[in-house]
């Protein structure tokens, strides 16, 4: 038997693969496809303190091996997730990870606050880097103060695991990791999409209602390699690593690269049993390599 | 209802013109059961440039023979491969997605389907149910031109069908809603075709105080309202075409 559990601060996966927040709805959605149980855990859709109805239609563009989204946090508010949602995750035998954002610095704390009173959410993930929102979102998440004083204020409101969830949108995204640990952060959990744009040329008008959205799917994972090695030089908090990973490989390439947990998004919409088959196909590939314990292969890359 | 995730073999290919392919599809377990105007999610393999899958509605369902038929108008990439498809190539294929139109519990009542272009397409399975249970039904189906109206042998073996053309090359000249056939008097209208073509039929029902149904298909990723990139801005707000439609009362529609 090899050994595929990892720890996030003070949560506990029994192995490494997560969903990103956007991709895998309130996780049911996915069970005709997936054993729930089976996953480490699952990040639900974004959830603010009021309701929000998201950003007009068109909301999506596919690109070569990517896709732009400009959904905009729709959700229906955090009380509604606790009283209509959570009594349907709460007895899963898996780690269900709420997706916190806000407007402002005390959004993100009242809302933090309200999924810190339901027993069986073991850690949030904020989100400080949501490209789609006019206010807050990524405004926090692109200057280390900021960054800083949000988490911070969370931190204080939030006594079970933070995780941030870190934009690559900047010059130096190892500096915004940092600021963020030095705030109090658990652990950071990085990509976020990557700003980016499409356009109709027949039409001469942009393909988003919103212009300009987040950029995901297999096009981002080299971007997104890159920061995750980076970043888990630069600080000592574990590291989720997110960002176009399709198959077990690319969980793989993420692990050796230093993520302790990785986030499954976009693949969820080309192959909804995706998740389940990056969790086999990592314990085959510790036996195959003589690994007991998936330990070995965080940060194991050989340069 | 049970979502499935199947590798179908590909049965019969069909090509019905320059862009329209039928792709009749089975598989060596039971399909699982699917509704009229009901969708399924077809994964693209094979093209650096596709990476989500292709929406297509169900153009027939046929339990006994287990065989589901899909109508694809090539109209980029994804749908170009799909369209190039053979005779036992297998296609992985999400379904049955969304819910489906209405069956009415009043039999008695007399029902008009319109459907443009390729939108036609669900409406045939829609037909050979209606038929089916004994419902009266009429059939308009509008085009650019004759060749872009799809298996109108099959069609008119259900039951009566009228036809438009831009062109006059086929039936009455001008729009569905221009057609003789909606001096006739109907109980209720299901509409599946290009969004402008539903609008006026949504605005001909709503005159005519005729309750009426629309299959839409906004631009969509899962296909399982998780993603929420297909909303329709409707009545109650942001919903998911996938989940929530793609059928909808045309009373939910801002249109």
């Amino acid at each position: 038997m090899v050994k595929t559990d990892v720890k996030i601060g003070g949560l506990n996966l029994k192995n490494p693969v997560l969903t990103a927040s956007g991709t895998f709805g309130y996780g049911l959605e996915f069970a005709d496809f997936v054993d729930l149980n089976k996953l480490g855990g699952f990040i639900v859709k974004g959830t603010t303190l009021n309701h929000r109805e998201g950003n007009p239609y068109p909301r999506s563009a596919e690109t070569p091996m990517g896709m732009l989204n400009a959904v905009g946090l729709q959700n229906k508010g955090v009380d509604y997730f606790a009283e209509n949602i959570y009594p349907q995750l709460k007895d899963l035998d898996t780690n269900v990870i709420v997706n916190v954002s806000g407007a402002c610095i005390e959004d993100y704390v009242a809302c933090a606050e309200k999924v810190n009173a339901l027993d069986k959410i073991p850690a949030i993930e904020l989100n400080i880097s949501c490209p789609n929102v006019k206010q807050g979102g990524m405004a926090f998440g692109v200057q280390p103060q900021s960054a800083a004083e949000v988490v911070a204020a969370v931190r204080k409101a939030y006594d079970k695991t933070l995780i941030v969830k870190l934009s690559p949108n900047v010059t130096d995204i190892t500096e915004i990791a940092r600021a963020v640990e030095g705030a109090g952060a658990d652990s950071v959990s990085l990509i976020n999409t990557l700003l980016g744009m499409a356009i109709d040329s027949e039409k001469r008008r942009p393909v988003l209602s919103t212009i300009t959205g987040g950029m995901s799917g297999p096009a981002v994972k080299p971007i997104a390699l890159r920061m995750v090695w980076q970043v888990a030089k630069a600080v000592k908090v574990p590291v989720v690593g997110i960002g176009g990973i399709t198959n077990g490989r690319d969980a793989v390439e993420f692990l050796l690269a230093g993520a302790s947990a990785i986030e499954v998004g976009t693949a969820n919409f080309m192959n909804p049993a995706v998740t389940g088959e990056i969790v086999d196909y990592i314990e085959d590939y510790l036996v195959r390599h003589n690994m007991s314990s998936v330990d070995e292969l965080i940060g194991a890359l050989q340069v | 209802m049970k979502k499935h995730l199947v590798d179908l073999r590909i049965n019969k290919v069909e090509r019905l013109n320059e862009t329209c392919v039928l792709l009749v599809m089975t598989s060596d377990e039971a399909l699982p059961a699917c509704r009229p105007g009901q969708f399924a999610e077809l994964r693209v393999d094979e093209t650096p440039s596709v990476l989500l899958r292709r929406p297509i509605s169900i153009h027939s369902f046929d339990a006994e023979k287990n065989e589901i038929g899909f109508l694809v108008q090539v109209v980029g990439d994804g749908t170009r491969w799909l369209g190039s498809l053979s005779e036992g190539d297998k296609v992985n294929v999400l379904l049955p997605l969304g819910n489906g139109f209405t069956i009415l519990e009043d039999k008695s009542a007399r029902v008009l389907l319109v459907g443009g272009g390729v939108g036609s397409a669900p409406l045939y399975g829609l037909a050979q149910e209606l038929k089916r249970i004994g419902q009266d039904f009429a059939i308009l189906i509008g085009a650019r031109a004759a060749k872009d109206l799809y298996r109108r042998d099959e069609f008119e073996a259900l039951g009566r069908v009228e036809y438009t053309t831009e062109d006059g090359s086929l039936g009455e000249k001008g729009y569905v809603t221009n057609h003789s056939l909606l001096k006739e008097k109907f109980d209720y209208i299901y509409t599946c075709g290009p969004k402008p073509m539903m609008m006026a039929v949504a605005k001909y029902a709503r005159e005519n105080s005729i309750p009426c149904e629309a299959s839409l298909e906004n631009k969509m990723a899962c296909g399982l309202g998780a993603c929420l990139c297909c909303v329709e801005d409707t009545t109650s707000g942001n919903r998911c075409v996938c989940t929530d439609g793609p059928v909808f009362s045309i009373d939910e529609l801002k249109w």
